[in-house]
């Protein structure tokens, strides 16, 4: 048994018991933690997969962004749990079952047990060049209309997000900044013609009386 | 000697344990979107294994584009299940049934 597999029935083991958590526990702060597990020791089962980029790329992606996303309205939101919990223990033996069998089915029907093959040599130290390398050659070559749709994908959710979420409180002061644009000189500022001095006051009769 | 039955192996274990999340999660929608998120992390498992075993670019390509799509998608589906919690004061499924469906 060679030191890189002893390492991939530890991630392996890590991974399952922690997906077993994100299933079980009861809190979903937990369970995002438990997820957060599950996508860090993936990430180093992929690593031995000689899939550098995308290991990194999934601790960057996933535990950097989604998972904080998800601890985040997890704990924004004020849950009560024990409506939620209800028909946990009823559903239990349904899902196990289903799951067995799903299991079972993927690994003796689909054939596993017939794709022992050994791992030939990192085909991208075999082509001269690192794992990312490799891949950005085929990215931005063969696939590069998908990569542009990609970002176009996650600019649509982004414009979709933010409309989802945005409250306008009633009773509060804003600015809106396009009327400021808008607004035309006349708008603020009225010209009145008048004349420049005032006429003088018509008291010049009384005024004779004085010496 | 890591071989491809290794790798899909723990790939079916992690999809069939996203499996049986659904199931006994019902209520929970957060939950339900952890799963789904185990469900994609097991295919892309797979994909890395084959990319890797048949020597093919594509396959990590893939799961490239897999990450990027299911990054879109749990942002979509929070933002969705704040304003849900906002209208409805719950995330329970089985209270979410205002459209009689």
């Amino acid at each position: 048994m060679s030191f890189q597999l002893i390492c991939f029935y530890a991630f392996a083991a890590i991974t399952v018991g922690a997906a077993l958590a994100v299933i079980s526990v009861r809190s979903p702060v937990h369970a995002a933690l438990c997820l957060v597990l599950t996508f860090f020791s993936t990430a180093c089962t992929w690593l031995l997969a000689d899939a550098e980029f995308l290991a990194i790329a999934l601790v960057l992606v996933y535990v950097g962004a989604v998972m904080v996303l998800f601890l985040f309205v997890v704990m924004m939101l004020d849950l009560d749990l024990d409506p939620l919990r209800e028909g946990f223990v009823r559903a239990l033996p349904v899902g196990i079952v289903v799951a067995a069998v799903m299991l079972v089915e993927m690994l003796g029907l689909i054939g596993v047990r017939s794709m022992q093959l050994p791992a030939p040599p990192d085909p991208a130290a075999a082509a001269g060049m690192s794992n990312t390398s490799w891949l950005a050659n085929a990215l931005f070559s063969q696939f590069l209309l998908p990569f542009e749709v990609a970002a176009l994908i996650l600019t649509v959710a982004i414009v979709a997000a933010i409309p989802l979420t945005l409250r306008r409180r009633t009773g509060t002061r804003t600015q809106n900044p396009g009327r400021q644009v808008m607004v035309q000189a006349r708008d603020r500022v009225r010209i009145v013609k008048m004349a420049a001095e005032k006429p003088a006051p018509a008291a010049d009769k009384t005024g004779e009386t004085t010496p | 000697m890591i071989t491809l039955a290794h790798f899909l192996t723990l790939g079916a274990v992690l999809f069939c344990i996203a499996v049986a999340g659904i199931f006994i999660n019902r209520k929970n929608v957060i939950t339900l979107l952890m799963a789904i998120e185990l469900m994609l992390l097991a295919v892309n498992t797979n994909f890395v294994a084959f990319s890797r075993f048949l020597g093919d670019p594509s396959g990590q390509v893939f799961v490239f584009f897999i990450l990027t799509v299911a990054a879109a998608e749990s942002a979509i589906g929070l933002a969705i299940l704040v304003v849900l919690f906002r209208n409805r004061a719950t995330i329970n499924v089985t209270e979410i049934d205002s459209m009689k469906g």
